[in-house]
């Protein structure tokens, strides 16, 4: 029977991917989900755990710029790909323009949902620059807030769009 | 917590159906894992083999063919994808009106229209939508390859006519000729829809020719309704129509008591979106 290159007999299999641009090269338990691998392999606790079932959001991680529950989500699906966590926003010391809006526009209250909220949000914003409120809250609808009753998080990515849309227009 | 397995990579269908032979009830397709990782973390089921057929090439393309009045959909194509193609935008554009619908972004972006149909949740927009769309599905395994009608592919509660060792490959979708509409209608206040109707009519010379009208997401899987498309063929597509035949839907649809809704409730709304889906189907038909 033909089994996979990336799996070894004991149940490992390798990685090779880059997490906020920086490569990583891992070997890790098959079963690892690409939230326990970032979190408890990388140490970068910004994603959280919530539901564990999709339903959040909580624990959004971007693949090759794609939003995806890292909760469900096997490492093994990283492989060759650029993982962006919320750590890899701020990398270079300054706010993301996402989470300069979320700040200025109020839109954290808890914090639990933020990471997930502007990853999502950045992948709207690059698909999309100036999305309506109707795009956002269809684009959002799978990243749960409990805290902020939405509107806040609505007029923060429309003030990120419009930022980064003046900063393009005027560079 | 997920339990120990092992992840495969076949790289052609015959390889995969030959390893679901080989390992039987030990392993499993694994296409986007959104369904199949949630029932092995809540340790609903094991398998030791995760067959991850997402290396085997061709499976996830769109085409029209124009001969043959029918557009085919990979089975590893995303519910993003479907939503986003612009074939299907433009030829078939009830499909993507439908995926874009589907669940949430992350879960569009991961999950595959094949894992959604094998799985056969009853909740499923697609399944729903296909069955009244005609669809056929193409099974292949390391023996050769059959096709199965969508109607005949749901045969109860997460069960389909697929043999233990076939691959769901292929969806081939007729496309609508002009006198024919499609309408999908849904309503849901949780992640998937608590009930869902969709429809289809084909109407010549001022009447219905031929109907199909699918009830979803309130029982077992999609339940065609065979009476309500008697009464409506022969008939001129009219609002007194569609309401009596919208109450004849509701009346004998069967219900499944689960979820958050009343089975009242569901019986309630299967006529509102029956109705509403024969209107657009009617409307569509005459544009
Ligand atoms: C939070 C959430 C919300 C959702 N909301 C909706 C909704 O609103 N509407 C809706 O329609 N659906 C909804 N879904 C279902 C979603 O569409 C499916 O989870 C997804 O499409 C499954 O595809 P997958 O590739 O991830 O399947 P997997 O999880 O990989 O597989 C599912 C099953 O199908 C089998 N399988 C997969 N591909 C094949 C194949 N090609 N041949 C044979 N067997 C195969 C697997 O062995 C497994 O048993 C929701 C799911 C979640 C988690
Ligand atoms: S923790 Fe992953 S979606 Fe909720
Ligand atoms: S700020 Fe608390 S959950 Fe969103």
């Amino acid at each position: 029977m033909t089994t996979t290159t990336r799996m070894t007999e004991t149940g490992t299999i390798t990685i090779d991917a880059t997490v906020n641009g920086r490569p990583v090269h891992a070997t890790i338990a098959a079963q690892t989900t690409l939230l326990d691998f970032v979190r408890e392999e990388l140490g970068l606790r910004g994603a959280k755990r919530s539901c564990d079932v999709q339903v959040c959001g909580a624990c959004t991680m971007l693949l090759d710029g794609t939003p995806v529950s890292s909760c469900c989500t096997l490492a093994w699906e990283a492989q060759g790909k650029a993982i962006t966590t919320i750590e890899g926003l701020s990398a270079h010391g300054s706010l993301d323009p996402i989470q300069q809006a979320f700040v200025d526009t109020g839109a954290v209250q808890c914090g639990f949902c933020t990471s997930g909220m502007v990853l999502t949000a950045k992948s709207l914003l690059a698909d999309n620059p100036s999305p309506s409120r109707d795009d956002i809250t269809a684009y959002m609808s799978g990243n749960l807030c409990r805290c902020t009753g939405y509107w806040r998080i609505i007029d923060a990515i429309q003030l990120a769009g419009e930022r980064m849309r003046d900063k393009d227009g005027g560079s | 917590m997920l339990s120990a397995f092992t992840l495969h990579q076949p790289v052609s269908v015959t390889e995969a159906s030959e390893m679901l032979r080989h390992y039987g009830d030990d392993a499993a397709i694994y296409a986007g894992g959104t369904e199949l990782l949630v029932l092995m973390k809540e340790r609903l089921v094991h398998f030791a083999h995760l067959i991850d057929i997402k290396q085997i090439p061709g499976l996830s393309s769109i085409a029209v063919d124009d001969a043959a009045g029918s557009m085919s959909i990979g089975s590893l194509a995303s519910h993003r994808a479907l939503e986003r193609s612009p074939l299907i935008r433009e030829r078939a554009p009830l499909l993507a009106e439908v995926e874009s619908q589907v669940a949430n972004i992350r879960v569009r972006n991961a999950g595959t229209i094949g894992g959604n149909l094998c799985f056969a949740e009853p909740h499923s927009d697609p399944a729903t939508l296909f069955v009244a769309w005609d669809a056929h599905f193409t099974l292949a395994s390391a023996g050769g390859s059959r096709t199965v009608a969508a109607a005949d592919f749901f045969t109860g509660l997460l069960e389909t006519a697929r043999e233990p060792d076939e691959l769901l490959t292929g969806i081939d979708l007729p496309l609508l000729p002009s006198g024919a509409g499609s309408s999908y209608q849904r309503f849901k206040t949780h992640e998937r829809p608590a009930a869902a109707a969709a429809a289809t009519l084909w109407v010549e010379d001022g009447r219905i020719r031929d109907a199909r009208l699918v009830a979803g997401s309130v029982g077992i899987g999609p339940e065609r309704l065979p009476a309500t498309e008697e009464m409506i063929k022969g008939q001129e597509p009219d609002a007194t129509l569609f309401a009596r035949a919208a109450e004849l839907a509701a009346a004998s649809v069967f219900i499944e008591e689960e979820g958050f809704e009343s089975a009242e409730y569901k019986r309630h709304l299967i006529g509102v979106l029956m109705k509403r889906a024969l209107a657009q189907a009617a409307e569509r038909a005459a544009s």
